[in-house]
């Protein structure tokens, strides 16, 4: 999002059509810059037009629809010591389609999904899946769900095939089906030739892949997949990204954790920001980004960043801009950083206050479109190139929100 | 090729996301030797970790039978008949901490995770890994009996007493291992676990009537003596392998290992459904 005047760097980059999808594709070519009316536009977008519809579902899943929950959670809470790893926790998330938690590291996504997937006992609140309760009803939400934890959940010393079939039979499988279902799965994830090498050997993406498939020996109703991409170059995300999108596509209900805004946003129908074991934002990506320059938001006299988003702020009509009070130097609006489709929330003066940063990072050229990330210059990468890492993570951003 | 395989195929992904009905959980009895296999398989990869069921239990025969015989029991080959079962029973029953070990290293890797989230009876992950281990204690009491036999080994209950014998002894053992695999959930290295067990394992092992005769210790080492399980486990053997044994001796064993489960197993259970 370029909220400084464009330079014709920009104009050039963002003349571009990113993407084959045609919904967006005018946007990208109309636009130098982002102004009031396209916000708007996202914003109604954002309400009526969601991701899922384009993907050929018909319900809109928000939390007070009628399509059944596949988790509900309410006033989830777990502490490790002094540590509140989830302090607070109200979540809905319907059944279908991606939904997923976007936060930095020790924000308490991973204790949120080990909680549902009934290895940790919640402290207070409880936590529903597919109406089951997790801590009473811990057989019935396991027949139900699978998980691919943030470390490889396979038997490093077993082969590739000896974890899909000893998996397989514990799912109950016979030993003939077991080996066939074993031999099904490695040749979809492109495994059958390292299928009889020991895990050890394989590369991070192998593995991962290997993971997913042990995950779907049985395809599950809910599947929970704990930061599925991290540190797997481009080429094996987007391999992982089309085995969720086939997953979801048959009706599993994937609940995906991650530290990448890109992913999340590529992915995910509804986004939860979670940051120090609370959820500080909710929605669609649209919605996100629709909430984004609304509210109140102080100039920083000290940072260029911060008024770069007043200045963006102030274009979409719906910000009142004080001045006075300084954010503080530092503060989260850096230049480098990028919204998670513009939700960056802030406290100001007690009040909560979304922004959106400025400089290179994501640029949203509409409601729903597939982002681009913007690296200054004439680097456009619609993936992220993760190679300066401003694109990479919500991480620090995120952290500076509460300082 | 910088990654070897090739990408996975979207369409066959679909196939295989799909075409996949759930069937019916399997049994506990199923479950268990599906985890039992998994022991094996990993024999199977890592071979080396047979070091500890072979080349042990060959050192300490050989080395007391040398080094203690003459002095003990007059010759080495009277020593080797009363020192055999003990020996069986020692290295079998030192060799059960590895289950413990083995244990607490599968927890820090994520497939733990995956197996407790799996519907299957969940205390057959530890009676797998038990039954996998029974196995290896199977081979060290082979490598033991026919080196016993081949120094001079001449057991009275004949080939029906041995195997009687080591049945007792893998019960046993099996039953002994409840306790490694709930320090396995408690301690947070294997390292420290392996220390653990070891305090308690020498005193176990070696004060007991494995070596010398009871009669010759102080009374109140005797009575330690009496009441240790694995002075009843070695009395039990050696009745069995020279045909003398009572019921009561086995009873006594069998009872023991009862009570282990019952304390030690339910206690597992809890600590696998509470770990973090």
């Amino acid at each position: 999002m370029t909220d400084r005047q464009p330079s014709p760097a920009d104009r050039t980059s963002r003349s571009q059509p990113g993407t084959a999808d045609p919904q967006e594709s005018d946007v990208h070519a109309s636009s130098a810059t982002l102004d009031e009316r396209q916000w708007k536009r996202g914003q109604d977008r954002g309400r009526g037009r969601g991701r899922e519809q384009e993907r050929g579902q018909t319900t809109e899943p928000t939390a007070d629809d009628a399509a059944p929950l596949a988790i509900e959670i309410a006033g989830l809470v777990k502490h490790f010591g002094e540590t509140k790893a989830v302090d607070g926790i109200d979540l809905q998330v319907p059944a279908g389609g991606i939904y997923g938690l976007l936060g930095p590291n020790g924000a308490g996504k991973t204790t949120v999904i080990r909680m549902l997937a009934t290895l940790l006992q919640p402290d207070a609140g409880t936590a529903r899946v597919f109406g089951d309760d997790v801590s009473t009803e811990g057989n019935a939400v396991r027949r139900r769900v699978s998980l691919t934890g943030q470390f490889a959940s396979v038997d490093e010393d077993l082969t590739g095939r000896e974890n899909l079939v000893l998996l397989a039979r514990l799912l109950g499988y016979s030993r003939a089906g077991a080996r066939e279902r074993a031999s099904e799965l490695l040749d979809a994830f492109g495994l059958t030739e390292a299928g009889t090498r020991q895990v050890k050997t394989y590369s991070g993406g192998m593995r991962r892949r290997l993971d997913i498939a042990a995950s779907i020996v049985v395809t599950p109703e809910l599947l929970f997949l704990d930061e599925p991409t991290t540190g797997l170059d481009p080429r094996n995300r987007n391999q992982v990204w089309d085995i969720i999108r086939a997953l979801v596509a048959n009706g599993t209900t994937v609940l995906l954790t991650t530290q990448y805004l890109d992913e999340a946003d590529q992915l995910a129908d509804r986004i939860a920001v979670i940051d120090e074991g609370r959820i500080i934002a909710e929605g669609t990506p649209g919605e996100l980004k629709a909430s984004v320059g609304s509210g109140v938001l102080s100039p920083d006299p000290t940072g260029g960043g911060t008024r770069r988003v007043t200045t963006r702020a102030r274009r979409a009509g719906r910000t009142r801009v004080r001045s006075g009070g300084a954010l503080g130097s530092g503060y989260g609006l850096r230049s480098g950083y990028a919204g998670v489709r513009g939700a960056v929330a802030l406290e100001y003066r007690g009040e909560r206050v979304h922004a959106r940063p400025a400089e290179s990072g994501r640029v949203f050229p509409d409601g729903d479109g597939p982002a681009r990330t913007y690296r200054g210059g004439n680097c456009w990468d619609r993936w992220g190139c993760r190679g300066c890492g401003n694109c990479r993570s919500t991480r620090g951003w995120l952290r500076r929100r509460s300082q | 090729m910088s990654d070897g395989p090739p990408d996975p195929d979207v369409d066959q992904l679909q196939l295989a996301v799909s075409d996949s009905p759930r069937p019916s959980r399997p049994s506990a009895v199923s479950a268990s030797l599906t985890f039992g296999w998994r022991a094996l398989l990993k024999i199977k990869h890592v071979p080396e970790q047979l070091f500890d069921v072979t080349v042990f239990p060959i050192m300490f025969l050989l080395l007391f039978t040398y080094l203690f015989g003459g002095a003990l029991a007059g010759s080495t080959d009277a020593y080797l008949q009363e020192l055999l079962p003990g020996i069986l029973a020692m290295t079998v029953v030192f060799i059960t901490i590895y289950t413990g070990v083995t244990l607490n290293d599968d927890i820090d890797e994520g497939v733990f995770d995956r197996f407790r989230t799996i519907p299957v009876w969940q205390p057959s992950v530890i009676v797998g890994a038990l039954l996998g281990d029974a196995v290896r204690y199977t081979i060290a009491s082979t490598l033991v009996i026919v080196l016993g036999v081949a120094l001079g080994f001449r057991p009275a209950g004949g080939l029906v007493g041995v195997l009687a014998a080591v049945a007792l002894l893998l019960v046993f053992s099996f039953s002994l291992s409840w306790i490694w695999t709930a320090l396995g959930f408690v301690m947070r290295t294997p390292e420290s676990l392996m220390g653990v067990s070891m305090l308690i394992l020498f005193p176990l092992t070696f004060v007991s009537n494995v070596f010398v005769d009871p009669r010759t210790m102080p009374s109140w080492l005797e009575a330690f003596v009496a009441i240790n399980p694995v002075s009843h486990l070695v009395t039990a053997m050696r009745g069995l392998m020279h045909g003398t044994a009572t019921a009561g001796e086995v009873g006594i064993v069998l009872l023991l290992s009862v009570a282990l489960v019952a304390v030690f197993g339910p206690l597992t259970m809890y600590l696998f459904r509470a770990q973090q």
